[in-house]
């Protein structure tokens, strides 16, 4: 019965499918839903609109993560010599280690505490009596222990319960101890409606409390800064041997590989490189306001889209020299990427994926199956806001309460050291030839015509939509993994790779491509079927149909 | 057992009230725990002499799992047993969270055993119902009488009510019941009368009237009840009679907490009777 079915349904049209995917809801829930799932289609006045950011029904199995996830596990966790002291029950803390393969080179001084779990381990007596004295006394110990250069704190549910004052704690104890940065993150889980709101939160410490802190000035000539990279899987290496080979200087990293230090000098920096847009937007908007820095969005995901962004960085620098040298570069990559490409597309041509994850992967990694010939018949991000959909034209969105409830923060030119690194004409002239500054399309412009855009994915539209459309590979988180396997479909995770990576750059694009190749041609998948679904003992229907 | 909580709007006389009460129920040949549940503790100081002890939070902060039955309770006057549930300094911590505690720590610690033989088991409460620690005494059973104590002023009066909201909540799922109203009274004009007519809407009763009388105040200074500071006096009586009027009731409602406007005008129809 259900073979027949699903044979039938792979016919179907994008409306079909976005109706039988909202079937079953209760009226509220699928009008409510109706508006996150979007076909994409040429409208026009330009993009159509999706609902985004809002609040994910109770009930749904949600792909999402927590404001405490988004700022401890996202942004802060690959920075190497901070100590990150997670003030909570030791879940929170346990879980938010390593889970998403940061790596990290621990470089001359080895200085790295990634690999360390650091937690107040609350009590009950703690949630009862209020857990102040144990984190300064708990800050104390990590000081004593490491000397690390920064101890950052941040704030569990019960902390923002309870009320207790971490932000006070960690300026007496930055005063206290004299030579370590300590900052709070009052990122409680519950704070936004996913982990987009940890990001923010994370943006707006790191930018007050460590950006700019360090003045000795760094040496290079096309110096930058990497934003929204946050090395899983090794991408950040990759990356960084391309800009080594192309002469640009790293500044710093947001946050991949990255020590406090970077964080520290961003601001010396010519330009900013926007990867993740969803998650860094915030710390390019202001280094710029406050010193003068341009941000480009760039993409090192897909051997062309990393070619592309070289090229945008080069054009920006405006050196005949360094852009001979990024052209000569791509040229020594692009061979083996080609030949790569070449072995498995024949394989691979016509195949088609599906990708749910993140506020900008789901993006990116189109980029690389299409350059394997494939096609993506359905995306959607797990936490993105409409501008990441749609692209920045629809900025500023409303504000509603839950993000109001996210601190906003207003910073000014610096009066000793804001200095513009293009003038308003420099500026004019290079968007002119094509560059933009401050721009981000979004994803649905690069989707074809027809497909299916869908924000905040759960378990049940998932296993739909595998059901009716019959993808070729699903990428989305380890939440995921298992339940799309068992419907026989290959499962990639683009959180935190499975055990892979790098994918990013060329030599990355290479690992993914045989990555793919690997997971698509298997034919462990077609032996999916249980005993009883091929000769079924017994059969039956529900009431209703 | 019978499980009494005694709520009512700060500095209401919740506690004078209840260890006064405890001490009349005492004479009766009651057994009693009262169970205070106010971080600042002084519930069981007029029982106890003064005599402060160790909380039962205090006592799981500094013993950890090894709390046992006899570091938190103390005998107080006519044999009652009297724990303390404490919980943090002003302005930190949860309160709340430290009341759901320490119930489930006397539980599991067999204070409500039947070896025990209580004929009583009274908590009191802090003020109003502010949060879900403050309703634990109402809420799983934990107790089924509950007496709000009051007075004739309105704030006394908008907690009443407020408290009984708490209770219709939980009634609906559980076996909690109000048992009625006790007035303590502040003098205020053709206050019997109005707190008569405020149980009744509540559908309620008004179990006792105490008048003001400051022998209250000077066993207070005493530290002792009324009943075991000077046995004879009239209020010594009132106790008494508040604690059989108590041990005799039979009338538990859900209550039925009123609108605002509604007691806002059975103050203007007492207070300007005159």
């Amino acid at each position: 019965m259900a073979t027949t079915a699903k044979k039938k349904l792979v016919q179907w049209d994008p409306t079909d499918i976005k109706a039988e995917m909202i079937a079953k809801y209760p009226p509220k829930v699928a009008r409510k839903r109706a508006k996150q799932i979007m076909i994409n289609e040429a409208l026009e006045n330009g993009t159509p609109e999706i609902m985004a950011n809002v609040r994910t029904i109770p009930g749904i199995i949600t792909m999402r993560g927590c404001t405490y996830a988004g700022c401890k596990g996202v942004i802060m966790g690959p920075t190497r010599d901070i100590v990150n002291l997670v003030h909570g029950p030791i879940g929170c803390s346990f879980y938010a280690w390593l889970t998403r393969r940061n790596q990290t080179e621990p470089g001359a001084d080895g200085e790295n505490y990634m690999n360390y779990c650091f937690s107040t381990d609350m009590q009950d007596s703690d949630i009862i009596f209020g857990g102040e004295k144990k984190l300064i006394k708990a800050i104390q110990e990590a000081y004593d222990l490491f000397h690390p250069k920064a101890i950052g704190v941040f704030a569990t549910c019960p902390v923002g319960l309870i009320g207790d004052d971490i932000h006070t704690i960690a300026k007496n104890m930055k005063e206290k101890l004299g030579d370590c940065n300590v900052f709070a993150f009052s990122c409680e889980g519950y704070k936004g409606v996913s982990q987009s709101a940890g990001h923010h939160i994370a943006n707006n410490q790191v930018f007050r409390h460590v950006v700019g802190e360090n003045d000795v000035p760094k040496e290079g000539e096309f110096k930058i800064n990497l934003l929204g990279e946050y090395n899983i899987g090794g991408d950040g290496f990759e990356i960084d041997r391309i800009f080594k080979k192309c002469g640009i200087t790293n500044i710093s990293t947001f946050s991949g590989n990255s020590t406090y230090d970077q964080f520290a000098s961003a601001h010396q920096a010519d330009l900013s490189a926007v990867m993740c847009h969803r998650s860094i937007n915030y710390v390019a908007d202001m280094l710029e306001v406050k010193y003068g820095i341009p941000w480009i969005k760039v993409n090192f995901i897909g051997a062309e889209a990393t070619a592309k962004s070289l090229r945008k960085i080069a054009m920006y620098f405006e050196n005949q020299a360094f852009i001979d040298r990024v052209e000569k570069v791509i040229a020594e990559e692009m061979p083996d990427v080609e030949a790569a490409i070449a072995d498995v597309l024949p394989r691979t041509e016509g195949k088609t994926a599906m990708i749910f994850v993140g506020g900008s992967r789901a993006h990116h990694y189109q980029e690389l199956f299409k350059e394997m010939g494939m096609k993506i018949i359905s995306a959607g991000y797990e936490f993105a806001h409409r501008d990441d959909y749609e692209g920045r034209q629809v900025l500023p969105l409303k504000v509603d309460a839950d993000s109001r409830n996210i601190e906003e923060i207003e910073v000014e030119a610096d009066p000793d050291r804001f200095h513009p690194r293009k003038t308003k004409e420099e500026l004019q002239a290079l968007e002119e030839a094509g560059l933009k500054f401050r721009h981000y399309d979004g994803l649905i412009p690069d989707m074809e015509s027809k497909t299916l855009v869908i924000d905040d994915l759960n378990q049940h539209e998932a296993e739909k939509l595998v059901e009716l459309m019959k993808p070729d590979i699903f990428c989305a988180g380890i939440k995921e993994k298992f339940s799309i396997q068992k419907l026989g479909v290959p499962m990639k995770q683009l959180h935190s790779y499975d055990s892979g990576g790098p994918y990013a750059g060329f030599k990355g694009a290479i690992n993914f491509y045989h990555e793919i190749d690997r997971l698509v041609n298997s034919k462990v998948w077609s032996y999916m079927k249980a005993p009883w679904q091929e000769n079924p003992q017994l059969t039956g229907a529900y009431v209703w149909e | 057992m019978r499980k009494v909580a005694i709520y009512g709007k700060g500095g209401i006389g919740k506690s004078t009230t209840t260890q006064n009460t405890v001490a009349g129920l005492s004479e009766l040949g009651r057994k009693i725990m009262v169970v205070g549940c106010d971080p600042k503790a002084d519930s069981t100081r007029l029982l106890l002499g003064g005599l402060a002890q160790k909380s039962v939070l205090d006592s799981l902060r500094e013993e950890g799992e090894d709390v046992e039955l006899k570091n938190i309770r103390k005998l107080g006057y006519g044999n009652t047993w009297c724990v303390e549930s404490g919980g943090p300094e002003p302005g930190v911590g949860c309160a709340g969270r430290g009341i759901i505690t320490s119930i489930n720590m006397l539980e599991s610690l067999g204070a409500y055993d039947e070896s025990e033989a209580l004929d009583y088991a009274f908590y009191d409460v802090l003020g109003d119902v502010v949060c879900g620690g403050f309703a634990m005494p109402i809420r799983d059973g934990k107790a089924e009488e509950i007496y709000i104590v009051v007075s004739g002023e309105m704030m006394a009066m908008y907690a009443a009510n407020n408290i009984s909201k708490g209770i219709m909540k939980f009634a609906q799922s559980g076996s909690v019941r109000l048992g009625g109203l006790i007035c303590n009274s502040r003098a205020v004009d053709n206050e019997k009368e109005m707190i008569e007519k405020f149980a009744q809407k509540l559908g309620t009763r008004m179990l006792y009237f105490v008048p003001r009388d400051n022998d209250v105040q000077r066993a207070e200074i005493n530290r002792k009840t009324v009943i075991e500071w000077n046995s004879d006096v009239p209020q010594a009586g009132v106790y008494r009679s508040l604690a059989k009027a108590i041990d005799e009731n039979d009338n538990f409602v859900i209550p039925t907490p009123i609108e605002i406007e509604e007691l806002e005008k059975l103050l203007m129809d007492f207070g300007l009777m005159n």
